[in-house]
């Protein structure tokens, strides 16, 4: 019961990830697309946190740590990018 | 633990809908600013109780996901005030309604005055 409720979750996480990659693609400006990036990596980190579950293996948690960590730099950096050039 | 495990599954079914709401909501506002506000709060709080289902589901996992939890939600909103911040100062304007013109106003156009004189000095 509780496996099939987690990969229902895991399934509505997963259609959400692409809704997001839709606005990536169609994004009129680059703003647009920063702002689905960063959403779709938060929810690219349930993801990760979910294969650790199916999997059992706690290791996964710190990919998922430095991928958040890497993300939030890459927004950063695409922020000042297009505050003032590089 | 049977009865704790259906609760963390329950939970991050909540969250995993929360995911779902930030995602509709990122394809379907009308502005970018608009987009930035519902894409950060929902995933933020969607994903704390993702992970919090995870941690009700692993009770030995909590350090960790109390770390990653506390990592997102101190990140998040900080990375949209930046993206915010510099759509404002490349002038991207805010949609506004017809009727509510007259009310906005810029309370950083100083700030922006200011911090081009600092970077000439």
């Amino acid at each position: 019961m509780a496996d099939t409720l987690f990969s229902i979750a895991a399934v509505i996480m997963l259609v959400s990830i692409v809704i997001t990659f839709i606005r990536i693609v169609i994004g009129p400006e680059l703003g647009d697309r920063v702002v689905a990036l960063d959403a779709m990596t938060i929810m690219a980190l349930s993801g990760i946190a979910y294969l650790a579950h199916l999997l059992g293996r706690v290791i996964y948690l710190d990919v998922a740590l430095v991928y958040g960590l890497i993300s939030f730099l890459g927004v950063i950096a695409v922020a000042r990018y297009m505050e003032r050039g590089l | 633990m049977e009865v704790l495990a259906l609760v963390g599954s329950l939970v991050s079914l909540l969250g995993a809908l929360f995911l779902l709401l930030a995602a509709i909501g990122i394809i379907r506002m009308p502005d970018t600013y608009n987009r930035m506000q519902t894409g950060t709060k929902a995933t933020t709080l969607g994903s704390l109780l993702f992970f919090v289902g995870i941690g009700l589901a692993h009770p030995s996992w909590w350090t960790k996901l109390l770390l990653l939890i506390l990592f997102i939600f101190l990140t998040n909103p900080l990375s949209s005030h930046v993206l915010a911040r510099a759509l404002h100062f490349i002038g991207k304007s805010p949609l506004v309604p017809q009727y509510f013109g007259s009310f906005v106003r810029d309370d950083l156009a100083d700030d922006e005055s200011l911090e081009h004189k600092g970077e000439a000095t």
